[in-house]
């Protein structure tokens, strides 16, 4: 399992990794904790023809906190951002879904952007992003745009990113609200493997119990990750009372549209999201209610 | 026509290393092909059996997950790293050796790797601490009870000596 | 042999030791077969084919070959006309096999060309070069299907799919079913599993033609190896040097890399270069002909009201895919523990063995008795759910009582000690069996599903090849020795020889251990070295969990030899009878004179030095071989079908705890205790180790790993990413309690225990599960249960 022949090449910069993207058509790929890239080149199922490496880069490795949101540099692995205490404390979903990203080995090369731009439907951190409303930054030859995660998964293996944009920075929206609570939960058939499905969920109460501010998503259908605002919406007002809870969760899961594989059946998926959906709320609701 | 070959240093063990190598070479081929630091194994080459694991920079990576070009200008320990500097094993080797924590050996250097970035950090792991760090490792041989039962004594051991 | 065997007798046997193996693996000095560096190597890869069945129409080779850096590819064609076919052991010889696919493909992955190149990648590239036109003809997948007449035919010159078949009957089975007042049927199904080493199969050759022999250094686990690659690539036997000094990573029966071997020995030979093919796990997953039993049981048992078991009948289809070599024999080995550990006195069996559109099947640990436990304990759980008994208490009405041994089953077999209600009783004791029964009970009312599972299995070994003449007539093998030699050096230093492979069971450690208790010298410091197989005395490979048995009776035999020879050296110096001679640590006494001695160093320097001193006849220096035969073997089955297979018989006893997540179905494996008797252990921690790595194994099979297949013939599971190995996640906290009725037919009263923990793990965790499904009406019965399966049997229940 030998990756076919290619060129390689450093770049020093992001715009220097933007000048050779445009400059080498199609077949290049970016490159930078090469977990996900590399079983497919070792397979050869991928075979770009030049790999532009872009993990070296230093402006691309960073935390930060902005008045509202956590910056994450591209290239930051995902196992800096899970030891973060900082970010712990104020996009707490980040590390509660790494926890279920793979293993400590390749958490210790993965980085966060390169697992937003593989898009894998199973992934963690894809999921977070749209539960989020996650902004993505993505530079080109010609500039930089933000796209936001709700648009920026479009299927399988696919992101809105245009074949010459190098994405940059994700800025992560950090909730205010002294009662926030947050839950990550996925079932996949052992520790570490990709979701069969996962659902994450982040609540706002008040000081009665309240919920004022929800979001909850599903992923591992197949597709690309699904975030529900307008279900979200109904719990506002609740104290996520059975009726309401069910009722929100199963439309929920009825929205997606799983595939079936040799893991798990569309039956069990669907199944499965209602129970995880539930499960997820829950448990945020749970945590947002131990906050004084 | 020949490949292009790219100039590679590695520090690898204390050691300086270079080479001229196709940049599709892994780091784990790298290792065990150009430096002859056999110890080191494949399993997969897929990114999940973890038999292949260094650590780099301090930290454990699968290196049949990167390219040698990738590493350039870092440092791997690979298990022959982990021996005293005499050639003898370390406390963590002989405690593997004291609870037989192996059988045909090949996942052994990887476990050895995961197990000594566990008590890097964390110096006297539970079970599931050891559980999980070893948990991208897989054994076909020992069912990972006797290396459970290695890491614990290791971690014992290393406290007594003030590690 | 010695009856009366007291464990606590022995000075180093039983002992905490640590294994003479370990330090060289755990400092990175391990040395597998792709450690070895041979001058001018070149690297092979395959050509693999698409289809599950198809005619070769046309390979085009010409821009592979002008590719830089490759030397010669190979295709059927001319590999077929050069070399034999491979051994097969079943009677059907128009069902030939060759490491590379002539005219037809008969599965997806079936390697059709082989490229030599400088390396692996270039050799990978050419391979992507070479272009293959293929007709696809009909497939068949389906094993029920493939038996049936009418639809297509793997091998078309056999005639049928049917590559075995037999129907054996002991005992009056119908006359038991007649009679009994219960009868049950049911039927289950063990996935495609295997036991998928770490490292996969790799072969290296280099052929010297000044010498005309071609040596092999390879990771392998296989019986008759050298004979058969010989015979395959027409050489004489001692034309082919095998290094057995090779580490092998991991095999558990697998590693019989037969094919990759008679391929890269050709080449060797025909191009005048080392060759190696080491797999990569793509190869090795589809076509490296390494899948296990794949096997649907249909059983039916026959029963009283008391839950006493009158008969069995056991039909058992298993799909060895599109080629055989000692596969279907995994049909035969069960039979000489056809009835588990009970007291069944009529049993039907009869075993089919069918070919399919797959990758091959290959010898798994256990050599088919796991599935065959599995099948025999779904049924004692079934009986038991039947009458509404306990199932520990059916078990203890049927399991063969301690003064019933020796036991003689109706196949023929003689189980030669045992004491299973002890052992399960150590069992339940050590989980806390009335504690758990609360701790499952709380659960259930907490809305979990919980269940206990428990499984009493044998687990045969040291065996003879008594089931290749049962299943083939014309195959009649007796014979299944193992050797060793053992040579006191000048120095005074022992040395132990082996003649074949070890893939971490210790066994350098148990040559010394053993050596060390007949000469009463130290066994760190026996060194034990590997003969290549022109050296080696005949061995028959580490198999059938053999090697604490027969190697081990070997080195035993051979060192008995020594000390008797040191004895006779000194009763002729010391001017006494060999009976007055008092022999203790290597030294030598008048007995009731101990000022009358001879040092081991005096007693070593005559042997070697001082002929004059030397009693008569005695060959000079010390060195003694002993080859030694299966104990209970030599025989070939009687008429009706009986036959002795393996001599010895280890028991084990599972007892497991499972919880299900009603909602997501997903199980947990919460307590897990397995009762474990082989007799006397020759190092505890080595025994200890294999079990639990086989109910790891066990635990792999149960909840995870299948090689799955699509309609179309394709295996979806190719990779690591889909075909599941449980990690030290899934592996729950094991405790194992010993407990040891020494065989009475061995030298130290050890059975033999590599497969311990694989043979009745399955089976336990079916149960459990079985236990947790059944306040819900529901029931699998079928491996591996996944989430899935679990989940969908739980929606398919039948109202209470």
């Amino acid at each position: 399992m030998k990756a076919a022949s290619f060129d390689y090449v450093r770049a020093a910069s992001v715009a220097e990794a933007c000048e050779m993207l445009r400059q080498d058509g199609d077949d290049v790929k970016l490159i930078a904790g090469g977990q996900s890239l590399m079983p497919m080149m070792a397979m050869r199922l991928t075979r770009p023809f030049r790999l532009i490496d872009i993990d070296q880069i230093g402006a691309l490795k960073f935390i930060a906190f902005g008045e509202n949101v956590a910056r994450t540099g591209a290239c930051t692995r995902q196992s800096a951002i899970a030891r973060d205490e900082a970010l712990a404390a104020h996009v707490p979903l980040l590390r509660k879904a790494l926890a279920w990203v793979g293993h400590v080995q390749t958490r210790n090369r993965g980085t966060v952007g390169g697992s937003l731009a593989h898009a894998d439907p199973a992934a963690e951190l894809p999921l977070v992003a749209r539960v989020l409303d996650a902004q993505i930054v993505a530079r080109s030859d010609k500039g930089t745009r933000t796209l936001p995660a709700a648009g920026f998964f479009v299927g399988p293996l696919t992101t809105a990113l245009a074949a010459h944009e190098c994405l940059e920075e994700i800025h992560w929206p950090m909730w205010s609200g002294r009662r926030t609570g947050s839950a990550f939960t996925e079932v996949s058939r052992r520790h570490g493997d990709f979701a069969i499905v996962e659902a994450c969920a982040q609540i706002v109460l008040d000081d009665d119990g309240r919920c004022t501010r929800a979001s909850f998503g599903l992923g591992g259908g197949g597709t690309a990750p699904l975030a529900f605002p307008a279900l979200a919406a109904r719990l506002n007002g609740s104290m996520l009372e059975d009726a309401v809870l069910q009722s929100v969760a199963h439309d929920a899961a009825n929205e997606l549209d799983p595939g079936g594989d040799l893991h798990a059946s569309a039956g069990y998926r669907k199944h499965l999201a209602a129970v995880l959906a539930i499960r997820v709320l829950r448990a945020a609701y749970d945590e947002a209610r131990s906050k004084p | 026509m020949s490949e292009t070959l790219y100039p590679v240093t590695l520090e690898v063990n204390g050691v300086l290393h270079t080479a001229r190598v196709p940049a599709r070479l892994s780091l784990v081929d790298c290792l065990r092909d150009e430096l002859r630091l056999t110890g080191t194994h494949i399993g997969c080459e897929h990114g999940i059996c973890g038999a292949c694991s260094v650590m780099l920079d301090g930290e454990p990576v699968r290196s049949c997950l990167m390219f040698a070009v990738q590493a350039d200008g870092h440092k791997v320990t690979t298990v022959e790293g982990l021996t005293n500097a005499d050639g003898t094993p370390g406390i963590l080797q002989d405690s593997f050796c004291e609870k037989h924590a192996l059988q045909c050996g090949y996942c052994t250097s990887g476990m050895l790797i995961a197990a000594h970035a566990l008590l890097q950090t964390v110096k006297r792991p539970t079970d599931e601490q050891i559980r999980e760090a070893i948990g991208g490792n897989l054994c076909r041989c020992t069912g990972y009870q006797q290396i459970v039962d290695a890491v614990k004594h290791a971690a014992a051991r290393l406290g007594e000596k003030g590690r | 042999m010695s009856n009366v065997i007291d464990p606590q007798t022995f000075r180093y046997i039983g002992k905490k030791r640590r294994t003479k193996e370990d330090p060289r693996f755990v400092t990175g000095h391990g040395r597998y077969v792709a450690d070895i560096a041979l001058a001018g190597v070149k690297h092979v890869a395959l050509v693999a084919s698409p289809h599950p069945s198809a005619r070769i129409v046309s390979i085009k080779t010409e821009a592979a070959l002008a590719l830089r850096g490759v030397h010669y590819v190979l295709t059927g064609e001319e590999f077929c006309a050069e070399t034999d076919a491979l051994a097969i052991g079943v009677d059907a010889p128009n069902v030939a096999r060759y490491s590379l696919a002539k005219d037809v493909v008969r599965y997806a992955g079936e390697w059709v060309a082989a490229v030599v190149a400088d390396t692996r990648a270039i050799a990978e590239d050419a391979v992507e070069l070479i272009e293959v036109e293929y007709e696809p003809t009909p497939h068949v997948i389906d094993p029920e299907k493939a038996v049936k007449d009418g639809g297509p035919l793997v091998h078309p010159a056999h005639g049928s799919n049917v590559i075995l078949q037999k129907h054996f009957t002991w005992g009056p089975v119908e006359d038991a079913f007649a009679r009994a007042k219960h009868k049950l049927s049911l039927r289950v199904i063990w996935g495609r599993s295997s036991t998928v080493p770490i490292e996969t199969f790799g072969v290296a050759a280099q052929w010297d033609a000044g010498q005309q022999i071609l040596d092999i250094w390879a990771s392998i686990q296989m019986p008759k190896f050298p004979d058969q690659a010989a015979r395959s690539l027409r050489l004489p036997g001692n034309a082919v040097r095998v290094h057995f000094d090779v580490d092998v990573g991991g095999s558990y029966g697998v590693k019989r890399g037969i094919k990759h071997t008679v391929l890269v020995g050709y080449l060797a030979k025909r191009l005048g270069f080392p060759v190696r093919l080491i797999e990569d796990r793509l190869e090795n997953m589809r076509g490296g002909d390494m899948h296990g039993p794949d096997r649907i049981f249909d059983m039916q048992v026959a029963f009283d009201d008391d839950g006493t078991l009158r008969g069995l009948k056991i039909h058992a289809l298993d799909d060895v895919g599109a080629y055989a070599g000692r596969s279907p024999f995994q049909l035969g080995k069960p039979v000489t523990a056809i009835c588990g550990p009970y007291r069944i006195a009529a049993i039907e069996y009869v075993p089919t063995a069918v070919l399919t559109n797959k990758t091959p099947e290959e010898a798994v640990r256990g050599f088919g008795q796991a599935p065959t436990n599995f099948a025999i304990e779904r049924t004692i759980d079934c009986v038991a759910r039947h009458l509404k008994m306990d199932p520990i208490e059916v078990r203890r009405r049927n399991l063969i009582r301690k003064e019933e041994f020796p036991y003689l089953i109706p196949s023929g077999s003689t189980y030669d000690s045992g004491d299973y209600h002890a052992v399960l009783d150590k069992a339940l004791a050590a989980i806390d069996y009335p504690a758990l029964l609360k701790q499952r009970d709380d659960a259930r009312r907490a809305g979990k599903l919980a269940g206990i599972g428990i499984s009493t299995c044998l687990e045969p070994n040291g065996g003879n090849s008594g089931f290749e003449p049962l299943l083939n007539p014309k195959n009649d093998s007796t014979t299944w020795m193992d050797s060793c030699v053992v040579r006191v050096d000048l120095s005074g230093a022992i040395t132990g020889v082996m003649g074949t492979s070890s893939s971490g069971q210790g066994h350098e450690t148990l040559v010394s251990t053993v050596i060390g208790e007949v000469l009463e010298r130290e066994p760190a410091d026996i060194r034990v070295v590997r003969a290549d197989s022109l050296q080696a005395l005949p061995s028959n490979s580490p198999v059938g969990s053999r090697m604490a048995i027969m190697l081990g009776g070997a080195a035993a035999g051979a060192a008995r030899k020594i000390k008797d020879t040191l004895i006779e050296i000194a009763a002729h110096n010391l001017k006494c009878t060999i009976e007055s001679v008092e022999y203790r640590d290597g030294n030598a006494s008048v007995r009731g004179h101990p000022d009358q001695r001879m040092t081991w160093d005096e007693l070593i320097a005559i042997a070697h030095r001082k002929i004059h001193q030397m009693p008569p006849g005695i060959e000079p220096g010390l060195q003694a071989k002993f080859v030694f035969e299966v104990p209970t073997g030599g025989k070939l089955p009687a008429a009706d079908n009986t036959v002795q297979i393996y001599p010895c018989y280890s028991f084990e006893a599972h007892v497991v705890y499972v919880e299900i997540d009603a909602d997501t179905a997903a199980p947990t494996l919460r307590k897990y205790v397995c009762g474990h008797d082989c007799g006397v252990m020759i190092t505890p921690d080595i025994v200890h180790g294999m079990t639990y790595g086989g109910i790891a194994h066990g635990i792999g099979a149960a909840l995870y790993e299948k090689f799955s297949y699509t309609a179309d013939g394709q295996l979806e599971s190719g990779t690591f990413m889909d075909y599941l190995l449980p990690s030290a996640m899934e592996v729950p906290t094991i405790t194992i309690v010993d407990h040891c009725t020494p065989s009475p037919l061995t030298t130290f009263g050890q059975k033999g225990s590599g497969e311990a923990g694989y043979l009745g793990a399955p089976a336990a965790i079916a149960n459990a599960i079985n236990d947790a499904l059944a306040p819900i009406n529901a029931r699998i019965d079928t491996l591996p249960i996944t989430h899935d399966a679990l989940w969908r049997a739980m929606q398919n229940t039948k109202a209470p």
